[in-house]
């Protein structure tokens, strides 16, 4: 029967001690064990959401990368088929002016060249009409030195006429 | 499950001292009036499991104790040491009624004028006990002294203190960061009894307010059954019915004092039964809310107990046979028990608080209809 009587003695302390007991603990340690385990709960959540967005984002992200990858290839394309086109079209422009300056010149040199030709050609006929009438004389002299020969010449040319 | 082992437990117990008294438990009285003791295992058990004013330590009558200070209320507060009691004179009544002999202690010193009886203080009369019925026929004052099991409290409280109060200040000094060290061995006890005892059991938006009552109750008991395995501690707080009583009336006021207007619509007017059923019905309903937390009281105090009384009776075997050589038997079994104490410890601490929240999400439930 001892066993299974309650003691007012100990029922005092066992009061006394648990309330205490729950107190301080409550107060110092419950509060701030269950505060930090909560905050820290709430933190790993958080930080779940966040990178779960992040995620999202980084997919979005991704996608927007790969359009303006696109994009820019596509214009690149473009802008080096106009590069293309416009350098040809340089070449071209500058072979026809070279072709057109070309022959301008060729012609130009041409006109220079006859009239030198020309320039040259009637002189040396001025020249070679000098040198005959110079070559004439003399011989027209050397003919006429004395006048044996003047009378020979005069004689042939008779002749001449009269054979005629 | 519980509840089987702690019937099984009852059985044990209940042969052990059956057969402890029937065959080895008696007094034998020799012809001049002088008690002779045999090793008494009953005697020995109960000495164990109930409480007492000295710290037993080892040895025999001369072996060493701590004498922890006795506090009686008799005219005014009057504390001394319980060595003037242990180291008393000792004396014998004749019981007139049954003619019986007992054997008391008269105190010495500041406790002259008392006698310990069976670890309870009386006032001596003329000198002397009287016994009628095999009861001392005497006052008894008011004894709050500091027992084994009040200073195995203060030992709890101790523990409970310097333990919770580093994983406290180690989060203070850390904040919300993952626990390393003794807060790593808390926490998940402190999660467990916050998630599968308070928010399985209450209502989601209600829980929080008493999840530190079920923590203070579920480490309190659960370092208390852990200290009573300890030898030479040994105390068997948890195993005291005052101590539970204590315990378990915590919980019937926390449950009387949530219960919402739903809870008591059930007790007293219990929707859907006819109204002259209700005069059966209210009285059945008001013992239940005592009978809950009763279970609570005798389950922890039963299991508790046993597990001390089966430790003991092992041992015991050594003695009965005085000889050694049977600790080859009675070691094994005490240490397998041992070691069944220690899951029951934690399983006791689990179920009270367990039930106690289950108690108290029924007083706090909403309607459902």
């Amino acid at each position: 029967m001892e066993l299974v009587t309650p003691d007012l003695g100990l029922l005092f302390w066992t009061g006394l001690v648990f309330m205490c007991l729950l107190f301080l603990l409550v107060k110092f340690a419950w509060k701030p064990i269950l505060g930090a385990v909560n905050t820290r709960e709430e933190n790993i959540s958080n930080a779940l959401a966040l990178a779960e967005k992040t995620k999202e984002e980084m997919k979005a992200l991704q996608a927007q990368n790969e359009n303006l990858l696109k994009e820019a290839s596509a214009e690149r394309d473009s802008m080096i088929k106009d590069a293309k086109e416009i350098a040809s079209k340089m070449v071209e422009d500058a072979k026809v002016n070279a072709k057109v300056e070309a022959d301008k010149m060729i012609s130009a040199a041409t006109a220079v060249i006859q009239s030198e030709k020309a320039g040259a050609v009637a002189e040396l006929k001025t020249q070679m009409a000098a040198f005959s009438i110079e070559i004439a004389e003399k011989i027209v002299r050397n003919e006429l030195s004395t006048d044996e020969k003047q009378k020979a010449l005069a004689d042939k040319l008779v002749e001449d006429i009269n054979m005629n | 499950m519980a509840i089987k082992s702690a019937m099984n437990k009852m059985l044990a117990v209940i042969t052990a001292i059956l057969m402890s008294t029937s065959l080895f438990g008696e007094e034998l009285n020799h012809g001049e009036g002088e008690v002779e003791h045999k090793f008494n295992v009953n005697e020995m058990i109960m000495h164990h499991i109930q409480d007492a004013h000295e710290w037993h330590l080892w040895g025999g009558h001369d072996g060493t104790s701590i004498y922890l200070p006795i506090i009686i209320m008799d005219g005014g507060m009057k504390v001394f040491s319980s060595s003037h009691f242990y180291h008393g004179t000792p004396m014998i009544a004749e019981d007139e009624s049954t003619g019986k002999k007992h054997e008391y202690i008269a105190g010495v010193g500041p406790a002259a004028g008392y006698a310990m009886f069976h670890e309870t203080i009386y006032k001596m009369e003329h000198g002397a006990l009287h016994f009628e019925k095999d009861h001392p026929h005497a006052d008894a004052p008011l004894d709050f002294s500091i027992t084994k099991n009040v200073a195995s409290l203060f030992i709890t409280f101790l523990i409970l203190i310097l333990v919770m109060f580093s994983v406290a200040k180690y989060y203070k000094k850390n904040g919300a960061v993952a626990p390393k060290g003794i807060a790593k061995f808390i926490e998940p006890l402190i999660v467990f009894v916050r998630d599968d005892i308070a928010k399985a059991n209450i209502d989601e938006h209600k829980y929080k307010k008493y999840v530190p009552f079920l923590l203070t109750i579920f480490f309190f008991i659960l370092v208390s059954n852990l200290t009573g395995l300890i030898p030479l501690v040994q105390a068997n707080v948890t195993g005291n019915i005052t101590v539970t009583l204590f315990l378990a009336v915590c919980t019937l006021l926390v449950t009387v004092f949530s219960g919402n207007k739903n809870y008591w619509q059930h007790i007293f007017a219990t929707p859907g039964v006819p109204k002259p059923l209700l005069i059966i019905m209210v009285p059945i309903e008001l013992v239940g809310v005592l009978t809950k937390p009763f279970a609570l009281m005798i389950r922890l105090f039963a299991n508790i107990t046993a597990g001390h009384i089966i430790i003991l009776a092992l041992i015991s075997i050594i003695f009965l046979n005085q000889s050694a050589a049977w600790g080859a038997l009675s070691v094994p079994m005490a240490l397998f028990i041992s070691v069944l104490e220690i899951l029951v410890a934690f399983l006791q601490a689990y179920l009270f608080a367990m039930l106690s929240a289950l108690f108290i999400g029924a007083a706090v439930e909403e309607a459902h209809h």
